[in-house]
């Protein structure tokens, strides 16, 4: 399948997503073009990674649905990459940064089948590109942050996906790792790949980022960052609405259980 | 001939229970092994009471599919009723653990089967159960076949799914995200844990098929870094038990079981002590040497 660059990488619509009927992400519409860093901010408890997650089909929908270069979720997964947050496993698992980077070629490999000296090659390659391949037999446990974090993005580029979801690859990280992270962004939109990054810190979004989306827990805006990522979407994303979308919620909430309120 | 036998069974069940408690613990499920081991006690009676025999095959399908369903449970109720996960776990296992004890209790007269060999197990009888051919010859206990059969299963199971146990072990999230369903591989492995505890739990019983679940997989841990080893000496550090023990018990004249779960605690103790990577000895030999 050749790809056509003028589908969109992404597109979301009417996207809810609740936990306990309480709506985390609230009919959510946004498309994204292919080969752009896109910066997903809010503060915290926004949804952002909730968003990512949901789009990769780890979360269930409440409703709405997302479609990746115009197709449905699981005929592309393979050309899905996602890079975690650091936090979310256990580094002293007896395993070898290797181990780790060949994960990245299961998808390719499938059921019952062995990585190979390609697949070696492939994934040594990419630790190249994270500047990691003297760390390759290094146990993961030995590693700092911003070596860990390498290693995931090793991982996730050793799968040759087009479309790349990050989930706060700046955090912790130290300023060697956050250069070399968005030098390597930088080659894989000029490529054509689409990355989406869940970011915290607001002072580097328009240096980092073509495209930004700005949520909490409903979309404030997205677009490109020049015309998106102004005061007035800011102080909507982070300002005093945060009371405000509260109440939306409890008032959801208080309709979807009528009975309750008789009873009251 | 016979501690020859014994010691073969014991093997066979640590080995088994060895590579799968290695995924159990760096799953941190180790006590929903423990909670499948007990749980199953119901399914092993029903099985009893409608096939009316020690026909291992019903009594592996009917405490395979309670194993399963524990697990579901826990899940259940960890997920829908918002109960911690050490809650659920022990609100599930118990509750099904007492349904097996009333059911033997009620039906003690009509079966064969006594709490004591349920809990404890007696591995000393396993050279009494022998298989004999039409013909007459002896090919050796049942216990040794059975148990053979499992870990052959088990082997090839971890082989053939390796990268899948291996990546939803570590990452789930990740696994999801490239289309590796995490609920299939995890059902997979609590069946074969359910699986082996049943098949176990006639020579080492209910509560000793724990110990051997998670203390040799513990040693490995202590002992290295990489995962292959960790199955590898996992293996050897439960057929170390099932050898040392059996002596010890013969020494003692007690319980063979007790005696291999005591010593899988010991050499759990002595890898804690002594692993090159993480012992607590090299550790102050390092500090001292500074």
């Amino acid at each position: 399948m050749a790809p056509d660059t003028n589908v969109p990488a992404l597109e979301v619509h009417d996207l809810t997503v609740a936990f306990d009927r309480k709506p985390v992400l609230w009919n959510i519409d946004l498309v994204i073009p292919q080969g752009k860093i896109v910066g997903i901010i809010g503060p915290n408890g926004a949804g952002k990674s909730t968003l990512i997650k949901a789009v990769m089909g780890i979360l269930p929908l409440s409703s709405g649905y997302t479609k990746l270069f115009d197709l449905p979720l699981n005929d592309v997964r393979g050309r899905i990459s996602y890079v975690p947050q650091r936090e979310s496993v256990d580094w002293d698992f007896p395993a070898s940064v290797m181990d780790v980077v060949l994960m990245g070629r299961y998808s390719k490999l499938g059921l019952f089948k062995r990585p190979r000296k390609a697949d070696r090659d492939a994934a040594l390659d990419c630790l190249r590109k994270v500047g990691m391949e003297a760390f390759a037999n290094r146990q993961i446990s030995q590693l700092s942050g911003g070596q860990q974090q390498r290693t995931f993005l090793a991982r996730a580029l050793a799968q040759q996906a087009d479309v790349y979801f990050m989930d706060e690859p700046f955090a912790g990280v130290d300023a060697a790792t956050e250069k070399t992270i968005i030098t390597l962004l930088r080659t894989m939109a000029q490529s054509g790949k689409t990355v989406i990054v869940v970011h915290h810190d607001l002072q580097s979004v328009t240096n980092y980022f073509d495209w930004v989306i700005m949520l909490n827990t409903r979309l404030i805006a997205s677009g490109p960052t020049q015309e998106t990522f102004t005061q007035d979407n800011l102080q909507e994303t982070y300002g005093g609405k945060l009371t405000l979308l509260a109440d939306v919620g409890d008032l959801i909430r208080r309709e979807s259980f009528p009975q309750r309120e008789k009873k009251l | 001939m016979n501690d020859f036998y014994i010691i073969l069974t014991a093997s066979l069940v640590a080995s088994s229970c060895a590579l799968l408690g290695c995924f159990l613990i760096l799953r941190r499920m180790a006590m929903v092994g423990d909670a499948i081991s007990h749980a199953v006690l119901p399914g092993i009676v029903l099985a009893f009471l409608f096939s009316g025999s020690r026909d291992s095959v019903t009594m592996l399908l009917g405490a395979g599919l309670i194993g399963v369903f524990t697990t579901f449970l826990i899940e259940f109720f960890h997920k829908k009723a918002k109960l911690q996960t050490d809650a659920a776990i022990g609100v599930t296992f118990t509750w099904l653990f007492a349904v097996g004890v009333v059911l033997i209790s009620i039906f003690a007269g009509k079966v064969d089967l006594d709490q004591d060999c349920v809990l404890y197990g007696e591995i000393a009888y396993v050279p009494l159960d022998l298989i004999i051919s039409p013909s007459g010859t002896n090919l050796g206990p049942k216990a040794i076949y059975v148990m053979g059969i499992v870990l052959v299963l088990i082997i090839v199971f971890i082989v053939a799914g390796y990268k899948e146990l291996f990546l939803t072990t570590f990452d789930p999230a990740y696994a999801s995200a490239i289309g590796i369903s995490t609920s299939l591989w995890h059902y997979l492995l609590m069946s074969a844990v359910s699986v082996t505890t049943v098949s176990s739990f006639e020579s080492v019983g209910a509560i000793l098929v724990v110990a051997l679940l998670i203390a040799p997989a513990a040693t490995a841990y202590l002992l290295t870094d990489n995962f292959k080893w960790m199955l590898v000496l996992a293996c050897a550090a439960g057929i170390l038990a099932s050898l040392s023990g059996y002596y010890l018990a013969v020494w003692l004249d007690g319980s063979i079981a007790g005696a291999i779960a005591a010593l899988s605690g010991i050499i759990f103790a002595l890898a804690m002590v002594f692993s090159p990577t993480h012992g607590l000895f090299f550790k102050k030999l390092r500090q001292v040497a500074h």
